[in-house]
């Protein structure tokens, strides 16, 4: 059934007026991260500045900006690599076998998954300080590991489940190795699943900052902690703020771009059938 | 599927995972309830610490401040997840027709999700700014009054539901496209046969079709409400006063501000347990190991 003209019209209408709510306060970061400090305070709706990289320059010369990107790296590439390694092992376990003590641990993950991370800062804190893990950027990466597992098992869990276990039993009877099963069988359909994870653990371990403001000191910062630390009492440096903040922006924007679908799934996982 | 394996196949799958969640998340998360029993401050040697019981407890519930950030946060809770819902809903209904470029606009759509917490709290407390904030630019464009927004206890309110509203309404937007899609387009096709009018159709076959995702979208999103902390933090800090000040805020302010790590302790267990209460519905209502019997 076809719709009259002006009602498909209403509806991309409407839909423009969205994606622009949506995208206006992220294009407003970055277009005062292009703007001079006179900009900023002279004219607020004057969208006709001369755009400048000043506050780029500014807060790239910045005093261990470089070690500051370089731990933010780390911590969301290694959190993101030991996550999906350790939450697809488990999730294959737990789709696959049967043995005491299953149901104990998949309810217990799915609990862990909404844990506050406000009410994890205290004990984390002391217990960390105790196993010498803070200010160091392993005791981020553990953390940020252990909190991403349980999204990251449950989410697998679905995507092993749909594999007929027949198929790797046919693939093993045929010869392949447990190895060349997991990769020739599993891996190429758990494959949205597993970028799905992979991005959701690492927007964690990237923007994540107030965990990290507890756990981390001037060498081993990360740059949402730099970030937050612009904001001062005395006021905000916006034009440099907002560049901090956009650099911060891009990786995920990025994934964003590229992997939508994916993002999507992972989002209405357990909920609704993708 | 029932394969005979020896224990020990199971334990090497699960076992790293289960080890670090034990160590890294439950574990603390049990300490919590012995930390809040102990007189402990900031800096001060563990050992120092003196057994208080239920002290923490006192003090924390005999402290206004507390009760207080309880409203907050569960007005906060009530009015954004009440019309991320109603908004999202509304919106989906409208615009559940698939139609060429969608997925270009689910992207937009997801954009205010991905983005880093730290830039979303920024984005906004410059929007709102009253000297240099667009808002107040647009408002005396059109001729009104500007507003010292972050200033005032009532419109820093609005401003923190704002933002998230902002930030969370895509998402009930995009279960519920995703949910409405997979509803039976036969029943709605035989319900409009037989008469039934648009708003019959909406609330008497649609809706009740797609329930349970609405309750799981619901329960996800207050989960979450209650767990909100970095956007308000970069917002608002809690102020002015504490009109801002969430319970997951608080804690933080009690322990690393005010260094009394065993009150916060007992305030984070109050917050846990709400979070608890609501995951554990939320489990009831979506489990993954639903219709298994093992």
């Amino acid at each position: 059934m076809r719709r009259p003209a002006w009602l498909v019209a209403g509806h991309y209408a409407m839909l423009l007026v969205l994606a622009f709510l949506c995208v206006a306060p992220i294009l407003v970061i970055f277009a005062t991260s292009l703007r001079q400090q006179v900009d900023i305070f002279a004219e607020p709706l004057n969208f006709l500045f001369t755009p400048t990289l000043e506050n780029y320059r500014a807060v790239l010369e910045e005093d261990k900006f470089d070690r500051y990107l370089g731990n933010s790296l780390f911590v969301g590439l290694v959190s993101t690599v030991i996550t999906l390694l350790l939450g697809g092992m488990a999730a294959y376990g737990l789709a696959r076998f049967s043995f005491p003590g299953r149901r104990a641990i998949a309810y217990t993950t799915l609990l862990l998954r909404t844990v506050p991370l406000a009410v994890l800062a205290i004990p984390v804190f002391l217990i960390w300080s105790e196993w010498q893990l803070v200010n160091s950027l392993w005791g981020l990466v553990l953390l940020y590991v252990a909190v991403n597992l349980p999204f990251t098992i449950w989410l697998l869990y679905g995507f092993v489940q749909q594999v007929p276990a027949e198929l790797e039993e046919a693939a093993a009877i045929d010869g392949c190795g447990p190895l060349r099963v997991f990769s020739e069988v599993l891996l190429p359909l758990m494959a949205p699943g597993i970028a799905a994870a992979s991005i959701f653990t690492f927007r964690i371990a990237w923007n994540e900052f107030i965990l990290a403001l507890v756990l981390t000191d001037r060498q081993t910062r990360t740059l949402p902690v730099a970030a937050s630390l612009f904001i001062t009492d005395i006021g905000v440096d916006w034009g440099r703020v907002m560049a901090m903040g956009s650099l911060i922006a891009i990786p995920p924007l990025i994934f964003t771009f590229v992997a939508a679908r994916q993002i999507i799934t992972g989002l209405t996982a357990g909920a609704v059938k993708g | 599927m029932s394969v005979r394996t020896p224990a020990w196949v199971p334990a090497l799958y699960l076992g790293p995972a289960v080890l670090v969640m034990a160590a890294a998340c439950l574990y603390p998360v049990l300490s919590a309830f012995q930390l809040a029993g102990f007189d402990w401050n900031m800096g001060t040697q563990w050992g120092s610490a003196r057994w208080v019981g239920w002290g923490n407890f006192v003090t924390a519930f005999s402290n206004p401040r507390v009760w207080s950030s309880l409203w907050t946060t569960l007005l906060f809770a009530a009015v954004c997840v009440g019309a991320e819902m109603v908004l999202g809903i509304a919106l989906a209904l409208a615009l559940e027709r698939p139609v060429r470029g969608m997925s270009v606009f689910r992207t937009l759509f997801i954009l205010p999700m991905m983005i880093a917490p730290i830039a979303v709290g920024l984005g906004w407390r410059y929007l709102f700014d009253a000297q240099f904030g667009l808002i107040n630019a647009v408002l005396q464009f059109l001729g009104l009054s500007a507003k010292t927004w972050l200033a005032d206890p009532t419109l820093a309110f609005v401003a923190i539901v704002v933002a998230d509203i902002w930030q969370w309404t895509p998402f009930v937007f995009i279960m519920m496209i995703a949910a409405l899609a997979s509803v039976d387009g036969s029943i709605l096709e035989a319900a409009r046969i037989d008469g039934a009018r648009w708003w019959q159709q909406t609330f008497l076959v649609k809706l009740p079709m797609v329930m349970n995702v609405i309750a799981i979208t619901l329960m996800m999103r207050l989960i979450d409400a209650f767990r909100v902390l970095e956007v308000i933090y970069v917002l608002t800090f809690g102020g002015p006063g504490d009109s801002t000040e969430i319970l997951s805020l608080h804690i933080y302010k009690t322990a690393f501000v005010g260094q009394e790590l065993g009150v916060a302790a007992a305030i984070s267990v109050l917050l846990l347990v709400v979070v608890a209460a609501l995951s554990w519905g939320a489990l009831r209502l979506s489990n993954p190991m639903k219709g298994e019997t093992r």
